[in-house]
């Protein structure tokens, strides 16, 4: 029984113009995907999540390792083909969507090219799709820029939906749109996932909206992935300090927790740091951290997966994290480098 | 908004005067402009019969000016036509698809702009024979590097956006994405250069009729009767004003057109507050 | 409000227009509000809210489509709303000074950052370029940039997004201003790098007594940083009181509604506990500029809306304890 969805060690390396080496922008990194699981993918920026995604939907070619769709490379599929079964829905609501193409014809294009001609079988699985993303079928004639920022990400989940995928990558869905509807656009979210039994891998670095939505949740740090594991796991008992720095860097209305800051600038991915990639800004760095070979993800619990050689160590010597927990005070870690 | 309905009027306005009086020459004219040489007539001083005034072979300004406009647009048109579509898919193509094929079309892109366009299409006159065809051939073939380049530039940014990368995914082929996605939405930029570009194209006529390597006469082109008008310049200076400006118009309102086109087709400046 | 005392900035009654295609419709109306010297006050709201315009209001900097209509703007107890181009220039960066969202976009790209930090010395306190200069160094250490003489010789495009935003605070605060406006100054950045920027502002700002007015989307940047928050929704102000009690108490079914439908970390693990695994939304889309619904704006998407929010806007009402909130059925 193949996963839906697996990826095996894959790299995309983007050579430097001009230069000798490349940017490492993906870097060994493995998933897995289950139908109808949702798995969310967090980093910051330079992580190379969006970079994993293009590699998924097969508009990036990998430089090494292979995405399997059902046991299928991906690679050696032909776009259409590709196109049924997994699709994206993108960040910006404005740039997403041909502002000469009418909401009509961009859901009915593709179902045209993929062989469904009938002038009424078009026309009703567009008002189908439309229905199910809560937008009216009567407006389906109008230009893009004529919708809210809002029903315009609507439509983008739409043409996502009509040629009926398997697995949708959603890449910073709500982070363009008023925080007052984001809402909205989460639970219709979660409402297709469950309604059309999809599966999803969802990018953001909004971890609220990660912790909501996600079965599972994969952290990228660096063109890899730094731990891994189900939704519980990684938001109440984070074990990579980076992991726990991401948690505790997110600002909360309701509680004024102290930061756990994180010292120095994400590194450079054309010279990643040696070792462990991490041990330049690492709070609990030991000598061992910086030689190689760099750790290697491995199990600490079950399903619960940490690339940290002391991972063990600080699991033992952790508390609750406290993003989830009311009672007891804020953990506070604070790393400040000393001005020259 | 108002400035772009100014345009458009005073464009529409200019251009469709010179349409005019092309297309109606025959009935507009007052006499046959090649035939209808009466050196009794000539060099006589604007009037009441004519209404230009007379040339040195005693032939009416004003209905050469008139059958001049129809080479004059023709030519204008139609070599930007051809300018455009070898210019637009050259770029367009080469910008969606990069690689080897964005070398080669660079590099001839290159070429191109570096030879001044005047002498290559007078190089290509001397090869082929004088004539209209030969005049659309040679200016079609001189200018496409300016549209190549602006719409190359026009691809590239619009490569990157969420609907070209959504089609690729949808399943759409390369050349319908060009044809559907990209090229719909760069008509802005084009649509400029290509009504510059005409008025470029009526003023390269001009030149090359001036040279005598255009239009040759007795055929009337706004060019050639430059041309012959050079020596009558002091004591008949009607021969040149009006052909003269019969282009300054003509151009003006190509360019006047095309600024207010470009506005009226972006749909999203109607939307901006 | 201190009484006695004349706060560093008081804006009363402030109505901005926006004129589009001919007609001129309020982007910001009944705007009024106070900052004490060294406070640190919040405004937070939502796209097409007006808490930009307002900053750009209060810096002189509104052009046209937006213009001032009524009002009033008080600088240390001077009107400046109506202040000519001379006399605001002289106000701003020396005592007004502004941090943008985008800092690439803010920073020329032609010059190195110790130039353009060095500029604010020459420009507003009449230093000589070379003193002007080292005084540059000592600014960028102030801002926490290691190795603060080499990267002065840097230019923007070779520093990180956290750095350059470090630039562009030390540009603003190079002078000693009494308010600081940040404009969305994290939004563009990583989460890491957006605590260390606001703990910056925070210190730097309390270090020299300066006044921050930080506007945002993000309630949770508002939270962590802000002593008395304001909160915008369609032009206006509708609930205005101390930070911890806007969030933990608050009164306008606007804020309520957006607290309660943000993912926070942690909220699935009790929601799920209590049976619930959607989020609570509030219905409807944020009003554009030229449609803000008429008597109370917020109506449309309210769920305790009645005739009387259809008919009449309501006015402020002043509760206890310095807070106020604009709602006829206010919690």
């Amino acid at each position: 029984m193949h996963d839906l969805l697996e990826v095996r060690d894959l790299a995309v390396h983007f050579p430097l113009p001009g230069r000798k080496g490349s940017v490492h922008a993906v870097d060994g990194v493995d998933l897995t995907l289950r139908r109808g699981e949702c798995l969310g993918l967090v980093g910051e920026s330079g992580c190379g999540k969006s970079t994993l995604a293009l590699a998924l939907l097969g508009l990036q070619p990998p430089t090494g390792g292979r995405v399997l769709f059902e046991g299928r490379d991906v690679g050696a599929m032909s776009r259409l083909e590709r196109a049924g079964l997994v699709q994206m829905v993108f960040q910006d609501p404005f740039a997403s969507l041909n502002p000469r193409q009418t909401v009509h014809d961009t859901l009915a294009t593709p179902l045209r090219l993929h062989g469904i001609r009938g002038k009424a079988e078009v026309a009703a699985r567009v008002e189908e799709v439309l229905r199910q993303v809560g937008l009216s079928p009567d407006q389906s004639r109008r230009l893009p820029h004529e919708f809210s920022g809002g029903q315009r990400q609507r439509v983008g989940i739409a043409r996502a939906l009509v040629l009926r995928p398997q697995v949708l990558v959603l890449d910073e869905p709500v982070s363009a749109l008023d925080v007052s509807i984001r809402a909205q656009i989460i639970n219709l979210l979660i409402d297709l996932q469950q309604s059309l039994g999809l599966a999803y891998i969802m990018i953001s670095h909004d971890l609220g909206v990660v912790e909501h939505i996600s079965d599972r949740v994969a952290v990228m740090y660096l063109g890899r992935i730094v731990e891994t594991g189900q939704w519980q796991q990684i938001f109440a008992q984070p074990v990579h300090p980076y992991t726990k720095a991401l948690i505790g860097a997110i600002p909360d209305p309701l509680k004024r927790r102290a930061a756990v800051k994180l010292s120095g600038e994400i590194p450079s991915a054309i010279h990643p740091p040696s070792g462990c990639r991490f041990h330049p800004r690492c709070p609990e760095l030991r000598d061992a951290c910086q030689s190689e070979p760099g750790p290697a993800l491995h199990a600490i619990r079950p399903l619960h997966f940490v690339r940290c050689r002391r991972a063990t160590e600080l699991m033992a010597g952790a508390d609750s994290c406290p993003a989830a927990a009311d009672a007891a005070g804020p953990v506070q870690e604070t790393i400040e480098l000393d001005p020259p | 908004m108002r400035l772009t309905r100014a345009n458009l009027v005073l464009g529409a306005f200019l251009i469709g005067a010179v349409v005019i009086g092309g297309v109606l020459a025959p009935w507009l004219a007052h006499t046959d402009p090649v035939m209808d040489a009466n050196l009794m007539n000539a060099e006589t001083a604007p009037g009441r019969e004519f209404w230009f005034g007379t040339d040195g072979q005693g032939r009416d300004v004003y209905s050469r000016v008139l059958y001049g406009a129809r080479t004059s647009l023709t030519v204008g048109i139609v070599s930007q036509l051809i300018n455009s579509v070898i210019g637009v898919t050259l770029g367009v193509s080469s910008g969606y698809w990069g690689g080897w094929w964005d070398d080669w079309v660079s590099g001839l892109t290159n070429m191109m702009l570096a030879i001044p366009s005047l002498i290559f299409a007078l190089a290509i006159m001397a090869i082929l024979s004088p004539g209209i065809t030969s005049l659309l051939i040679a200016l079609g073939l001189t200018n496409w590097s300016y549209s190549c380049r602006i719409s190359r530039a026009a691809t590239l940014s619009l490569k990157g956006q969420g609907f070209v990368q959504a089609a690729k995914m949808l399943g759409y082929g390369d050349v319908r994405i060009m044809l559907t996605q990209i090229l719909p939405n760069i008509l802005g930029p084009i649509i400029v250069i290509g009504t510059l570009g005409m008025g470029g194209a009526v003023l390269a006529e001009a030149a090359l009729s001036f040279l005598g390597l255009g239009i040759r006469p007795p055929a009337p082109s706004w060019g050639s009767m430059l041309s012959n008008a050079r020596e009558q310049i002091t004591t008949a200076p009607w021969v040149a004003i009006f052909p003269g400006l019969a282009i300054f118009f003509t151009v003006l309102g190509l360019n006047l057109l095309g600024d207010g086109l470009r506005d009226l087709l972006d749909p999203q400046s109607k939307a901006r507050v | 409000m201190k009484p006695g005392g004349i706060a560093l900035l008081e804006v009363e009654d402030l109505c901005l227009s926006v004129t589009a295609g001919g007609k001129s419709c309020d982007a910001v109306a009944d705007l009024s509000f106070a900052i004490e010297r060294g406070q640190i006050f919040g405004l937070v709201g939502e796209s097409g809210c007006g808490k930009s315009i307002t900053a750009l209001a209060l810096m002189g900097l509104l052009r046209r489509p937006l213009a001032w209509r009524s009002g009033k703007i008080r600088f240390k107890g001077q009107e400046i709303q109506a202040l000519g181009p001379e006399a605001m220039r002289h106000l701003r960066g020396k005592h007004i000074s502004m941090v943008f969202q985008e800092p690439m976009t803010a920073l020329n790209p032609l010059a190195t950052v110790g130039r353009q930090i060095a500029e604010m010395f020459v420009l507003h306190e009449g230093m000589g370029w070379h003193e002007a200069e080292k005084a540059a160094v000592r600014a960028l250490a102030k801002v926490r940039v290691a190795a603060p003489d080499q990267r002065v010789k840097d230019y923007p495009h070779q520093l990180s997004g956290g750095m350059r935003q470090r630039v562009v605070i030390a540009i603003a605060l190079a002078c000693k201003p009494e308010l600081l406006l940040a404009d969305e100054p994290t939004t563009a950045l990583d989460v890491t790098v957006q605590a260390e920027i606001l703990e910056l502002i925070h210190d730097l700002c309390a270090a020299q007594g300066t006044a921050v007015l930080l506007i945002s989307h993000d309630l949770g940047v508002i939270a962590q940083s802000c002593e008395r928050v304001a909160v915008m929704y369609a032009g206006r102000i509708v609930e205005e009181a101390g930070a911890q009690e806007v969030f933990q108490r608050p009164r306008h079914h606007y804020t309520r509604g957006l607290i309660s439908s943000l993912p926070l970390l942690g909220a699935r693990a009790i929601n799920a506990a209590n049976g619930r695994t959607k989020l609570q939304e509030i219905r409807g889309m944020v009003p554009a500029v030229t449609d803000f619904p008429a008597g109370c704006s917020f109506h449309p998407r309210c769920g305790m809306a009645t005739q009387a929010c259809i008919d009449r806007a309501p006015g402020l009402t002043r509760l206890e304890g310095g807070a106020s909130v604009r709602c006829h059925h206010h919690a």
